[in-house]
């Protein structure tokens, strides 16, 4: 994928994750078939990036170390895969998909209201670091558009108004729980 | 006519995502029937008799390809259910999944018995994370009432099912990258052969299906092989579940028996409704990203003028010149207003992005091709440049490690071959295509 092949110099300092995500990990490790425990590696990745908001080089050397692999395997997968972010972003992303189905009900009328709202560009982060907006490719949700995803939840059929609505929970915290 | 639904009969029974009113509404029947009454072989049988085609987009049949899993002693053979759904257009499996998680596992553990395989995976795109919790609940479900681990049912019969997430990338949906990801690596497709069949996942012989395939396993157990081939319209047998997107007045996921006609798919009110806010149909395309375009008067027609019917075989009549694919079920409807060069140029980026880059005249054809597209879209285009649209596609075809290469040429080679007035439009009005915001209605032209 030609998403991202930068691996970020930002904050090299080494890092731990929480006892719950590190929980998780041994979990998931011991699913796998002796020898096959590589299989976890995205799944593993997406924890980090839940407790961490990104995916930085010091975690993905951690997860090698706690894989016993190399840090190269680690970085050439989470290069590869377009929902990580492997530099610094927002607490909250919305990923708004821009694919034709989504396009053919006014995608791009959304994510130009979301820009001028939030006053970003795709790509950007909100100057109180609250938001990043992002494009997507197709979500899986065609019939649903327009649509974005922030943290794993969906949210479909978006309107203006509807924008408006998110953009304010968001910042109130209402979805911060589960 | 025909409304028989197979799948998703009970997606409306409160609480069916639960493991005891599944069960009670006749959920895991074909799971008791196939462990105690019947041999792998039987089962295997049965779903070649039922015609089942896999609903992953290829249409290969299912019996076929589990009947070419090799079998050496002493090594594990798998079975991966493809929960990749990435293909624009496409959203059924998902639905599936949310609704009825139980009838995937049930399906997951009738088939995995059909093939000898002891441990099998669900690979579901990362974007689904919340499906997965759902799958992972009701795998749990399963455990603990006695269809999962170890002497299922007493019957001896061992099985464990995970659920392994991607992390967003359209290219894992093919079936070896996806192997390839499942193994914690880049989605890069590996050269066939060796299929899967022989050698999958950690190289072991393994079978890679679709969602919507595997859930079809429990009604073929369970009604039989013959009688499920009763069902649909002679080589496309059974129902499908469609996506429908676009400017439809009731998109949505819908299980239709294969062979009613696409004119009441689209207008009829058990379906979709017409086009939504009374405009008209400009163009269809309805298997996918993918698959070809077909303008409107080839969509409820083929070109010899005949009712063009939801199978495989009506939806693929008359071959690339005026037909389509039925693939993934990813039925995108235009309406008058939008712009087939758009649309084309907005495809092109995409496939442009998932392209892993393994062979260059994918890696390099996808990107050149959006380059292309979006210097005509934007009124910056030549006449040459349709030229050489056509001819980057002739360089990608059949020159790739998988299909994405195809995939990404064919729509734009139907798109120019049905459309090419508006990409013409596009080079000679530059200015007037750039303040609509919508291209050109085609009228039906002289050959058809
Ligand atoms: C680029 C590409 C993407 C694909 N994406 C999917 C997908 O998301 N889901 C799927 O079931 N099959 C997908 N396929 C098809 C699979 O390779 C494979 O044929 C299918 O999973 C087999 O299952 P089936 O026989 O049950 O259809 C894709 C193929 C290609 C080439
Ligand atoms: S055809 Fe494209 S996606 Fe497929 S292996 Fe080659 S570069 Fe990768
Ligand atoms: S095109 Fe937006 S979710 Fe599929």
């Amino acid at each position: 994928m030609k998403a991202n092949n930068n691996l970020s110099n930002i904050d090299q300092e080494p890092v731990s994750f929480s006892p719950e995500t590190m929980a998780k990990i041994s979990e998931l490790i011991a699913s796998f078939p002796e020898g096959k425990h590589k299989s976890a590696l995205i799944r593993i990745l997406h924890l980090v990036q839940t407790e961490k908001g990104w995916v930085s080089t010091p975690s993905m050397n951690k997860v090698a170390e706690i894989l016993n692999i190399e840090p190269i395997e680690v970085y050439e997968v989470a290069t590869f895969y377009t929902m990580f972010h492997l530099e610094p972003v927002g607490k909250y992303v919305f990923e708004v998909c821009h694919t034709g189905p989504c396009m053919l009900v006014g995608s791009d009328n959304i994510i130009d209201y979301i820009k001028n709202k939030l006053d970003i560009n795709v790509g950007e982060t909100t100057a109180d670091g609250y938001f990043t907006l992002k494009t997507a490719e197709c979500l899986g949700g065609c019939g649903y558009g327009p649509l974005l995803q922030c943290k794993y939840k969906f949210h479909e059929h978006l309107t203006k108004e509807r924008v408006d609505e998110l953009i304010s929970d968001y910042r109130a915290g209402k979805y911060d729980q589960n | 006519m025909k409304n028989r639904k197979l799948l998703l009969e009970n997606v409306h029974i409160p609480g069916i995502e639960t493991f005891d009113v599944y069960r009670k509404n006749g959920g895991y029947r074909s799971v008791e029937k196939a462990l105690k009454t019947m041999t792998p072989d039987e089962v295997v049988e049965e779903v070649k008799k039922s015609g089942l085609r896999g609903r992953g987009g290829a249409g290969f049949p299912t019996g076929l390809k589990w009947s070419f899993l090799a079998k050496p002693e002493g090594v594990p053979r798998y079975l991966v259910c493809n929960a990749d759904e990435s293909e624009p257009g496409t959203f059924k499996d998902r639905y599936l999944m949310e609704k009825v998680p139980h009838l995937l596992v049930e399906g997951m553990i009738t088939s995995s018995f059909a093939l000898g395989a002891n441990t099998s995976f669900i690979y579901i795109r990362g974007e689904f994370m919340y499906i997965l919790h759902i799958l992972e609940k009701a795998i749990a479900e399963a455990y603990a009432n006695g269809f999962l681990g170890k002497n299922i049912l007493g019957t001896g019969y061992d099985l464990d099912l995970k659920v392994a997430p991607g992390g967003g990338a359209y290219i894992c949906g093919e079936e070896t990258a996806l192997l390839e990801s499942l193994e914690g690596k880049r989605g890069n497709p590996r050269m066939k052969p060796p299929f899967p069949a022989v050698k999958g996942l950690w190289g072991c012989p393994t079978v890679v299906n679709n969602v919507e395939s595997i859930a079809a396993v429990v009604p073929i157990v369970n009604e039989g092989g013959d009688a499920y081939a009763q069902t649909g319209l002679g080589k496309s047998s059974g129902t499908k579940l469609i996506s429908a997107s676009g400017n439809l007045v009731r998109p949505g996921v819908y299980e239709i028996e294969m062979g009613i006609t696409v004119e009441e798919f689209i207008y009829g009110d058990d379906y979709c409704r017409g086009i939504a806010n009374g405009k008209k149909l400009k163009a269809c395309v309805p298997g996918g990203s993918s698959v070809p375009i077909l303008p409107h008067y080839l969509v409820t027609k083929t070109a010899a003028g005949e009712d063009r019917l939801m199978t495989y075989e009506s939806l693929a009549d008359g071959g690339f010149a005026s037909g389509s694919m039925l693939g993934s079920g990813g039925f995108i409807v235009f309406d008058e207003d939008q712009c087939i060069v758009r649309n084309t140029w907005n495809f092109a980026r995409f496939y442009a992005h998932e392209s892993c880059g393994q062979c260059s005249p994918c890696r390099e054809g996808t990107g050149w091709m959006e380059k292309v597209l979006n210097r005509l879209e934007h009124g910056q285009g030549n006449m040459r440049d349709i030229a050489l649209l056509e001819e980057i596609n002739k360089k990608i075809e059949g020159n790739t490690i998988c299909p994405l290469g195809d995939a990404a040429a064919w729509p734009v080679a139907a798109a120019i071959r049905h459309f090419r007035d508006e990409f013409e439009w596009h080079v000679n009005e530059r200015e007037i295509s750039q303040k609509r915001n919508y291209g050109l209605i085609t009228q039906p032209s002289v050959e058809a």
